[in-house]
């Protein structure tokens, strides 16, 4: 049993829905980037979803696009990022999940990313160009060394591949609320919460939606149909607006902004 | 007519497989959001192989509305000029809209209106796939945006222009190295949130299955009239073709029909650039390695991190990382040989092209023209080389003129 079943059955039984903030490895360094983890932590977030910049993330709207941009222009390696999480992750409470490009996987050698990923205290992977008909071979190799590899479910997909994910999911889904890119959006689709409910008549495994949330009373309203909440872009723009110039405050900020997305996040009593 | 513009019983019909690999490489890498759309169109495509009625729709406007079929040209002072093989063009040129490019929009276009898509979006380099795909919108009344990026909105102005006559809307893409790689990545990023009513008119034999497949296909009347053009003007197949490659959708079509026929060469032609140090050239089946770009595994130009690298030619339409994965397999099962051509000997094939045969062809082609020229040279008189000659260079001009300039 992997770090991530450990706390959604430990939220489960608490009756709390999980925040899941994401950052940019590297955005502007990755010195930011362990300090904000730590303050993370401490904030109380339940787990982190760990960007590894990537130079063409097709799945991504602009704010974090320009992280990754920021990153790269700043000569960020895949194994420095590892190194910073091996460094960190031994006083980290809180999970760890990349969010990696299959590209930079393949590049580096499939096993030997997810043996150096498991052995820096990285605990599962999303990949978010490898839909379910490609990943097999990855899953395996992700089973063999218990890190979870969690799948993408979005609005498109077909109901027999819903099946198909389900079957083969690890760690939580990752239910993506629209058909579309990452980006805060002031309003979610009508439908999410039926959509959910739909899926969650049908599997066990935890459900966490992402995509479009940036706001506390967003976040609210799907404590009900929901295990879990993943912030991208909010979180990123208050880094990216601040990080070099007022490194403290930017820290700050996201770690209140962090508070306020959480303080909502109680299932309603049943 | 003599025969049909339209796909024809695959000679390896294994290939792609269901899942879209030509052998190791293919697929789809890209996120769960559009294997739906990719599902329907690949359901769209084999439905319309097996109907009349579109072969038929596609054949006429091949014919009356490209002009097709286009002529094997036979190229008298080129021939002289390099003294030795006889080299003959297929005059892709002469399509309306000056390219290849035509070939591909006008059968993506009828399979947008089979899905009952009511919007088209492209992406563009040369600008050449981003006019054909408004010209096709603008014979069927499409809306169509083309995302073109800021460096090649300003090298290729002509195409611009035509683009937005035809009623297209310009999208300058001004992330990364504001070519066409990016132009993709933001053309998808469109389709992430548009994929309910809209298509993507992938412009060459890229991305994600079934694209390479149904861009082969629908670019594959080349290499099929060649065939036959060959067999009335000299009475047998040509030794060698040659073709240049960015994506590989001009040299897929013309090789694709030759594939079994083990005995005819096929050679390819990347973009040498100004050097073979990274970041100067793109010429990713010399020297990149296989890994993932825009959806499909293939050959691409990447650090050791997997981060697509920067690349350069002074041709907008070869100035990209990646390349279709039947040409990965092509190069892996060694039926096809693939070499680069710098931006000098592009310019200088490009020269001799216009004084020998008053014919301006496009920067892209000029590589292919290259290659041949030195190729001819140490050829017999009795051998037969045929250019893919896959579009006429008006829109290169001015770009052109600059760089001798800037000499
Ligand atoms: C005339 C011409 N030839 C070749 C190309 C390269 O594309 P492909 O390799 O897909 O044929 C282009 C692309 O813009 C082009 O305009």
């Amino acid at each position: 049993m992997s770090a991530i079943d450990e706390l959604f059955r430990k939220l489960n039984k608490e009756q709390r829905v999980a925040f899941m903030p994401f950052v940019t490895a590297g955005d502007p360094n990755l010195e930011f980037t362990a300090d904000l983890l730590t303050a993370l932590d401490s904030a109380g977030c339940h787990l982190v979803e760990l960007g590894f910049p990537y130079s063409d993330p097709i799945a991504d709207g602009p704010v974090i696009q320009e992280s990754y941009t920021r990153a790269l222009k700043n000569h960020v390696r895949v194994h420095e990022i590892l190194e910073m999480v091996q460094r960190v992750s031994p006083s980290l409470s809180l999970p760890l999940v990349a969010m990696v490009s299959y590209a930079i996987i393949f590049r580096h050698g499939i096993e030997s990313f997810l043996d150096q990923s498991k052995a820096s205290g990285i605990s599962g992977l999303i990949v978010p160009d490898l839909p379910s008909d490609e990943s097999e071979v990855l899953r395996d190799l992700c089973d063999q060394r218990d890190l979870s590899l969690v799948p993408l479910i979005t609005p498109t997909t077909a109901p027999d591949r819903v099946a198909h994910i389900l079957e083969t999911a690890r760690g939580f889904i990752y239910y993506v609320s629209i058909a579309g890119i990452t980006g805060e959006r002031s309003e979610l689709p009508a439908e999410l919460a039926d959509n959910l409910r739909e899926l969650r008549r049908q599997t066990e495994t935890p459900i966490c939606v992402g995509f479009g949330i940036s706001h506390p009373k967003q976040a609210a309203m799907l404590t009900e149909v929901a295990d879990g909440v993943i912030v991208g872009s909010a979180i990123v723009r208050r880094i990216g607006e601040l990080a070099l110039s007022h490194r403290d405050s930017a820290i700050q900020s996201v770690v209140d902004f962090s508070k306020e997305m959480l303080s909502g996040l109680k299932k309603p009593e049943a | 007519m003599t025969h049909s513009y339209l796909p024809e019983p695959n000679p390896d019909a294994k290939l792609p497989s269901p899942e879209g690999r030509f052998g190791e490489f293919g697929g789809r890498y890209v996120p769960e959001t559009l294997i739906a759309a990719l599902d329907q169109l690949n359901d769209a495509y084999s439905k319309a192989c097996s109907d009349p009625a579109f072969q038929q729709e596609l054949d006429h406007l091949l014919h009356n509305f490209v002009g097709r079929p286009s002529p094997l040209y036979y190229a008298r002072r080129l021939t002289e000029h390099c003294g030795g093989a006889q080299i003959w063009l297929k005059r892709e040129d002469l399509n309306h809209t000056g390219a290849h490019k035509i070939n591909n929009t006008l059968g993506q276009a009828l399979l947008t209106r089979r899905m009952g898509k009511t919007r088209v979006i492209a992406e563009t380099g040369a600008g050449q796939h981003g006019v054909a795909t408004a010209t096709a919108c603008a014979h069927f009344g499409i809306p169509c945006v083309v995302y073109m990026g800021e460096e090649d909105v300003r090298r290729q102005a002509p195409n611009v222009r035509a683009m937005r006559f035809m009623g297209a809307e310009i999208c300058p893409v001004t992330s990364g190295s504001r070519t066409l790689r990016d132009a993709v990545n933001q053309a998808m990023r469109d389709w992430m949130s548009t994929v309910d009513d809209t298509h993507y008119i992938l412009g060459s034999v890229v991305g994600p299955h079934p694209f390479p497949l149904i861009v082969r296909d629908f670019q594959a009347v080349i290499g099929r009239e060649t065939i036959a053009q060959s067999e009335t003007a000299i009475g047998r197949l040509p030794d060698t073709v040659v073709a240049c490659v960015g994506g590989g959708s001009n040299a897929a079509g013309m090789f694709y029909p030759f594939v079994a026929t083990t005995d005819v060469e096929l050679i390819g032609i990347e973009a040498g650039g100004r050097n073979e140090q990274p970041g100067n050239h793109a010429a990713s089946l010399s020297h990149g390695e296989p890994g993932v770009l825009h959806g499909s595994f293939s050959y691409v130009l990447q650090d050791i991190d997997g981060q697509t690298e920067d690349v350069h030619s002074a041709s907008a339409g070869l100035d990209y990382p990646g390349v279709g994965p039947e040409h990965s397999h092509w190069k892996a099962a060694g039926r096809v040989s693939y070499d680069s051509v710098t931006d000098h000997e592009a310019l200088a094939a490009f020269d001799v092209m216009c004084k020998t045969e008053g014919i301006l062809p496009a920067l892209e082609t000029s590589h292919a023209i290259a290659a041949t020229m030195k190729l001819a040279a140490q050829r017999n008189p009795e051998d037969v080389i045929v250019i893919c000659l896959s579009g006429r260079g008006d829109k290169d001009a001015a770009e052109i003129q600059r760089l001798i300039d800037s000499k």
